[in-house]
């Protein structure tokens, strides 16, 4: 009954080494040893004459029978009094490294097993970087097999420097060393009289006692990614569900909803625990709040306390990644990045080193990265993600790569470090302009076309589009080339990877800015057709023709929200007051109104030749400006 | 490497509470990234403990997803009577798929004699009607520790079309997180214990003072013993001339088909009892009480190949 009164750690290990170093057999006595291994299943693996092979046990699928191989994880149970333990014993194979990476992602020790005659092998190496790039907290070497170099304290001190030796060049790491002989028992549960030299400890006395450190449970720390947020009823609120990589949650914090940045109160936390009211990692939680603020899944939920630090909106991402794919990764590919309950779609900006896993060095500026190549590479997101580094927290550091296309997990990756884009001002340093060999001037000159931008901003239904499409074909008809950007056509493709989150609209401005820009500089009159709520945002617009030298005109369409929304031909309006749609702006997002347009009207009651007219005219005045 | 063991102080998580925050979190992850879930559900105590975790993930809302339970035709009846009782208590919705119907419709053919059971027939069922329901996740209450194919298996177990397994191609699994994205017609299958044990369970079922049908408990029963297995007596299982029918106290450790499904002798009639039992078995759930298992080394593998949960 002691079993069930005491409350017990969970303690999670995994296994990696070489083909043939004897994993297997080290996990069949370790569950043999601590009476974890039900008779039936030792039967299973005990021949004619009494001979059982424990390799036997961990090797699940026929094809692993027959190859004497592992190929995938195989989780394994044991417990003793203090601690129960789940054993990820991973594949040595190399053709399976991406699953001992998935085996060893989550747990707290590595335990690396090195053949006592071998010593220290390719995969050895590679499995230790694998472990350390992981942030696995606790590494042990296993010295196996040493029954077969006759006990002999010379040779495991050998293999002991060469391990010490490995764990300098992952950093100094500390690292455990353990003479082990699996197939007889020597130091796994039991000591060993064979190795009256070895004064430490054995492997399951070094798994019973090595300390845990459990996340932070700093109140102003936390980090809570919102997973699914149940719809209120007439009797309910709204609730949101979750669970804490960091920090702690309990009934009257202040939160803030992040990216939007709203600040509310919890007002009741089900820790699904009946005996805990404060919530910590890695607890599993649903919660509700004072105001009624949008929070959705892929929100992350920090403190609001004055002292607490919140990740940055960040569209750029440093990162180390393992490739798992039979496809190369390569600069500019696209993926899905999954960082907590958040996906967004990402470009991989650049490759920065492969690590060679003969010799751990690293390579700079690979041209791709292969099946089980561990990599430094930059990614750029389309929307932001709010991550920290993987040194400082497991879960809000981590993510997987998914290939678009078949769905397949290609990547996995830590975070080392994350930056807030601003847009149009990020330098790069490895791309170039490339000039044309022609002047402005001379190509204006020669088709007689001059490029100038017009962008028309106001709300859903102002009449945008309406006034955008006749100035379109007047300035066509008048002999010029002119052309339209409007906001749907370039959701249809330009930004079809947006939404309409504040981050993903300014970055839908900062792309048709970029466009009517070279429009502009062709000699085209591009005219945009964009509701544009936010200054800041055409503001970018603004700088990036006017920073080329080109005319920018800002024509707010100032027609009343009441017009807009009896007007209403996509039904949006309507659609926002049946609470089906979210974030229409002029409703429940903000219109901000340009302070300085040059030129503003209501398209109510009027002449839309005359409209034409009166932007025609500034825009010979502008282009008098120019000239 | 001194430190003791932790108390469980605010900061540490108890193992049991630790278990159960991952399950919920893998069953919040599904529902919000699948259509169509639906829960397994026998009956049985992983299935009453996986159902407890899904109430729990929800509350106070309903499950956002239906019960489906694929009845061989051959149960007990206390655990037909539990099912029922239990799911109209919280108002679930329950599907049932019968294997009898697949039989009738000739979906599948049933093979006479003793020792056969309708186990492997239940795939066929399964695979149908999670096809009918267009189910694209299926809940079930598997666990690693259960069997050597089991423990290689994926927390979101991603199946093809045919609802087929291929150990070989596995979705990487690191951290929590989990790829829940599929095609039309594909399927994921869930299993959010799959880092629990039998002794987790029992444990769970003691701390959330969970009810269980009355088989599990020590109780007598007519049973006979059939290649090492203790069967219980029913119009299913009938005893050759041989097999000689005795009144025994017995309990069941698992909950199946009752024509596979063995007894194993007992005076626990309580859950402390029942765990203090488990906490010294030598031998373990399937092996002793699992018929089905024991017909090839392989054979949970080729039934998880075909579609099996």
């Amino acid at each position: 009954m002691t079993t069930t009164s005491r409350p017990r750690q969970l303690l999670r290990l995994a296994t990696a080494g070489s083909v043939d170093d004897g994993k297997s057999t080290l996990i069949g006595r370790l569950l043999h040893d601590t009476g974890s291994l039900p008779t039936d299943h030792l039967e299973a693996v005990t021949n004619a004459d009494g001979q059982a092979d424990l390799a036997a046990l961990s090797d699940g699928l026929r094809a692993e029978r027959e190859q004497g191989i592992t190929i995938d994880v195989a989780y394994r149970f044991f417990s003793t009094p203090t601690r129960s333990f789940v054993l990820a014993d991973t594949p040595g194979h190399e053709r399976y490294t991406r699953n001992m990476f998935t085996g060893a992602s989550n747990t707290h020790v590595a335990v690396l097993l090195v053949d006592a005659r071998t010593g220290v092998l390719r995969q050895t190496r590679r499995h230790a970087r694998i472990a350390d790039l992981l942030g696995v907290p606790h590494l042990v070497a296993v010295v196996n097999k040493i029954d077969l170099v006759d006990f002999d304290e010379t040779r495991f001190k050998e293999v002991e420097s060469e391990l010490g030796l490995l764990a300098q060049r992952l950093g100094g790491r500390d690292l455990t060393v353990i003479p082990v002989s699996a197939t007889r028992g020597d130091n796994v549960v039991t000591r060993s009289d064979s190795t009256p030299w070895y004064t430490g400890p054995t492997l399951l006395a070094y798994l019973e006692a090595v300390e845990l450190a459990a996340p932070s449970a700093v109140a102003s720390e936390l980090r809570l990614p919102i997973q699914w947020v149940a719809r209120p009823t007439d009797h309910q609120r709204r609730r949101y569900t979750g669970r804490l990589s960091a920090g702690t949650l309990s009934v009257g914090d202040e939160v803030l909803v992040l990216p939007a940045g709203s600040r509310s109160t919890v007002t009741a936390l089900d820790t699904l625990d009946p005996h805990r009211a404060v919530a910590v990692a890695p607890l599993s939680v649903s919660f509700e709040l004072a105001d009624d603020v949008d929070v959705a899944r892929g929100d992350l939920v920090v403190s609001a306390a004055t002292n607490a630090t919140a990740p940055v909106p960040a569209r750029e991402i440093d990162a180390t990644v393992c490739w798992l794919s039979e496809t190369p990764l390569r600069a500019g590919d696209r993926v899905a990045l999954k960082h907590t309950s958040r996906t967004v779609r990402a470009t991989v900006q650049e490759l920065h080193t492969r690590l060679d896993p003969e010799t751990l060095e690293e390579h700079d500026s690979p041209s791709e990265l292969a099946l089980n190549d561990i990599g430094r590479i930059t990614l750029r997101t389309s929307t932001v993600v709010l991550a920290d580094p993987y040194a400082t927290n497991r879960d809000a550091g981590a993510f997987i790569l998914i290939d678009e296309q078949s769905n397949d997990t290609v990547g996995a990756g830590t975070v080392s470090d994350t930056r807030e884009v601003v847009p149009g001002e990020q330098t790069r340093h490895d791309i170039k302009w490339h000039p044309s060999s022609l002047k402005r001037d001379r190509r204006w000159s020669a088709t007689g076309q001059r490029g100038a931008t017009i962008w028309l901003t106001g709300l859903p239904a102002s009449g945008k589009s309406t006034v955008a499409v006749a100035l379109e074909r007047t300035l066509v008809d008048a002999g010029r080339t002119a052309y339209l950007l409007d906001g749907d056509n370039v959701r249809h493709g330009i930004s079809d990877d947006l939404g309409f989150s504040p981050g993903d609209r300014a970055e839908n401005i900062r792309r048709v800015g970029h466009l009517t820009r070279l429009f502009a500089d062709a000699g085209v009159v591009a005219i945009a057709s964009m509701v544009s709520p936010l200054r800041s945002d055409r503001a970018i617009a603004r700088a990036l023709n006017e920073a080329a030298d080109l005319p920018f005109l800002e024509i707010h369409v100032s027609t009343p929200v009441d017009e807009c929304e009896r007007r209403d031909p996509k039904g949006l309006y309507a659609r926002a007051r049946a609470g089906e749609l979210r974030g229409l702006t002029g409703i429940d997002a903000p219109y901000e109104a340009p302070e300085n347009p040059d030129l503003a009207f209501d398209t109510t009651g009027a002449d839309l030749d005359d409209l034409v007219a009166r932007i025609l005219t500034e825009l010979a005045r502008h282009e008098g400006l120019q000239a | 490497m001194t430190a003791a063991p932790h108390a469980d102080t605010d900061a540490h998580v108890d193992e049991l509470r630790a278990l159960e925050a991952e399950a919920v979190h893998i069953i919040r992850e599904v529902v919000a990234e699948l259509e169509r879930p639906v829960l397994l559900f026998s009956a049985g105590k992983d299935s009453i403990v996986l159902l407890r975790l899904a109430e729990k993930a929800f509350r106070p809302s309903p499950l956002p997803f239906p019960v489906l339970h694929v009845d061989t035709g051959h149960n007990f009846p206390e655990v037909i009577d539990f099912r029922d009782h239990r799911l109209a208590e919280d108002g679930h919705r329950l599907i049932v798929a019968s294997v009898q119907e697949s039989i009738d419709k000739g979906r599948v053919t049933e093979t006479g004699g003793p020792g056969t059971s309708r186990n492997r027939l239940q795939t066929r069922t399964l695979l149908d009607a999670l096809e009918e329901h267009r189910f694209d996740a299926a809940f079930g209450g598997a666990r690693r520790d259960e069997e050597r194919a089991r423990a290689k298996e994926r927390v979101l177990s991603f199946r093809d079309e045919f609802g087929q397994w291929d150990p070989r191609s596995q979705r990487p699994e690191p951290w929590s997180l989990y790829n829940g994205r599929i095609r039309r017609g594909e399927q994921v299958r869930v299993f959010p214990l799959s880092n629990w044990t039998e002794l987790d369970i029992w444990r769970y079922v003691e701390l959330e003072k969970l009810a269980l049908p009355s088989i599990y408990f020590a109780h007598e029963r007519q049973v006979f013993e059939r290649d090492g297995i203790l069967l219980g007596l029913s119009e299913y299982t009938l005893p050759t001339e041989s097999e000689l029918v005795q009144r025994l106290r017995v309990r069941y450790r698992t909950v199946g088909d009752l024509t596979i499904t063995g007894a194993v002798r007992s005076d626990a009639d309580d859950v402390a009892g029942v765990i203090e039992e488990i906490a010294a078995a030598t031998v373990s759930e399937r092996g002793e009480t699992r018929a089905d298992d024991r017909t090839s080394v392989a054979a949970m593998e080729d039934r998880k190949r075909e579609g099996y949960f």
